[in-house]
Order: structure tokens, then C-alpha cells, then sequence
């Protein structure tokens, strides 16, 4: 019982940090909860990824919200790549079932560094515009 | 056919030609992004934000936006794909998702009072931490 509360109280902060991660930059959602219910729960690559897709929806749809009122989404854009994406994610999740849980978790971890860089290089661009705000 | 009405007609042509292409950008931006978040259970923000940035010319704030929007029908088709193959684990997405919700709230919030600067590096810190652990996992 007081495993699971544990269990319950660590999702809870997972999914609060990558929350907050995400209004802040942008960037957050997936590659968080990824790792996390890995780590956590001990899921499968393939099960944490099932997963994390699924929790990827409220936070989406808050911050798709949130933007639509400062007037930065084009809804009928928007709604095109999201109709669009059916073929590209049919093929994507078969063949994320088709690779090993090793091989997925190999490429999910060099994608965390890809992201690690990209973030890097944000940070350092934002530097040299001589940002108001010093770190 | 008048001078006018020359320059007419090509212009519809070319307006038309351009709407074609861009139909055939956010078919090309959608598949990528569902093949990305397909394969790797993230939401394809990484993908839809540049191509929308480079290809139709968006500034990087509408980018997001609609990038985020794209992402909840994304999320929720690859989840759905996912489920059929018996990989979703329904209360586990719903016990980080539904405070994430509120992490959200506080991160747009934040937004507005703290330079992310700082907090980039240390995000990107603690993402190749997570990095090293999958792989050592």
C-alpha cells in the first residue's frame, strides 16, 4: 500500500516536472514521461512509449488552449497535419512493435541527446542576443 | 486573351500551384511527425516546429501553438494505435498526465517571469542523465 502511494505520489511528480518543462520550453511531455515510467514502474520501452502517447494528449490540448488565446495557432493548419499524420503514425508504431525493446531503447536514448544538444544550443544562441535576463 | 487577363490567369495558376504545395508540405510535416511520434512515444514537436518554421514561413511562437494542436490529434491517434497492439497502460497515463496538466499551468506561467536559459541547461543536463540510465537499464 505504501509502495503504491510512493509509486503514485513519484507519477504524479514526473508528470508535474514534465508539465512545467513543457509550458516553459516548449519541450517536455514524451521525452520525461518516457524515461520516467521506465524507471519508475519498470514498463517495457514499448509500454512506456504507449503510455507516455497517451498522457502527451491533455498536456497538448491545454497548451494548444492556452496558445489558440494569444491568437498563435492556425487551426486549419493545425487540424491538416494532425489528419495527415494517420499513415506516418500507422507505419511509426508498427515499427516501434516491430524493433526489439533494446534496439527502440538504444534510439530513444541518442534522441535524448539529440534534444540535450538542440537545448544547448538554444541556450547558448540566447546568450550572445544579450538577453535582459543574465542565467 | 487581354494583357490583364493574362496576368490573371497566371497568377491564379501560380496561387493554385501554391496551395498545392503547401497542401503537399503539411501532408509531408504530418507523416514525418506521426512516423516520429509513432516510433519514439513523443509528441513530434521536435519535427512539426522547424518544418513549419522553414517551409512555410512561420514565426516560432505560432509554430508551437500549432505544432501543440497538431499534437493532440498525433498523440491521440498513436495512443489509440498503440492500445490495439496491448502496450497502453490507461491508468499510468492518466496518473502523470493529469498533474502535468497543472505543471503546465505553472511552466506557461513561469514563462512569463524567468529567462529559461538556465533552465535549458539544466534540462538538458538531466536528459542525457536519462539517456545514460536507459541505456544502462
Amino acid at each position: 500500500m505504501t509502495g503504491s502511494l510512493t509509486i503514485a505520489l513519484e507519477l504524479a511528480a514526473l508528470g508535474l516536472v514534465a508539465g512545467v518543462l513543457g509550458g516553459l520550453l516548449g519541450v517536455g511531455g514524451g521525452v520525461l514521461f518516457v524515461p520516467g515510467l521506465v524507471v519508475i514502474l519498470g514498463l517495457s520501452q514499448h509500454q512506456a512509449e504507449a503510455t507516455s502517447l497517451l498522457a502527451i494528449v491533455p498536456v497538448a490540448l491545454l497548451g494548444a488552449l492556452t496558445q489558440d488565446r494569444y491568437g498563435n495557432v492556425r487551426r486549419s493548419d493545425a487540424l491538416k497535419i494532425g489528419l495527415f499524420s494517420i499513415v506516418g503514425v500507422a507505419g511509426g508504431v508498427a515499427l516501434a512493435n516491430i524493433l526489439s525493446g533494446a534496439v527502440l531503447r538504444g534510439a530513444f536514448a541518442l534522441l535524448l541527446l539529440v534534444i540535450a544538444a538542440q537545448l544547448v544550443r538554444r541556450a547558448l544562441t540566447q546568450l550572445r542576443k544579450n538577453d535582459p535576463y543574465p542565467l | 486573351m487581354s494583357p490583364l487577363a493574362r496576368v490573371l490567369a497566371e497568377q491564379e495558376g501560380t496561387s493554385s500551384d501554391r496551395s498545392r504545395q503547401r497542401t503537399l508540405e503539411l501532408i509531408a510535416i504530418g507523416t514525418a511527425a506521426g512516423l516520429f511520434s509513432g516510433v519514439f512515444g513523443v509528441g513530434g514537436g521536435s519535427v512539426i516546429v522547424p518544418l513549419l518554421v522553414l517551409w512555410l514561413g512561420y514565426h516560432e511562437r505560432e509554430a508551437t501553438g500549432t505544432s501543440l494542436a497538431a499534437i493532440v490529434f498525433i498523440a491521440a491517434f498513436a495512443s489509440a494505435v498503440q492500445a490495439a497492439y496491448g502496450n497502453l497502460r490507461l491508468l499510468d497515463a492518466v496518473a502523470i498526465g493529469v498533474p502535468a496538466t497543472g505543471g503546465v499551468l505553472i511552466g506557461t506561467w513561469l514563462q512569463q517571469r524567468l529567462a529559461g536559459r538556465s533552465i535549458m541547461l539544466l534540462f538538458a543536463a538531466v536528459l542525457v542523465a536519462a539517456a545514460v540510465e536507459l541505456l544502462l537499464e
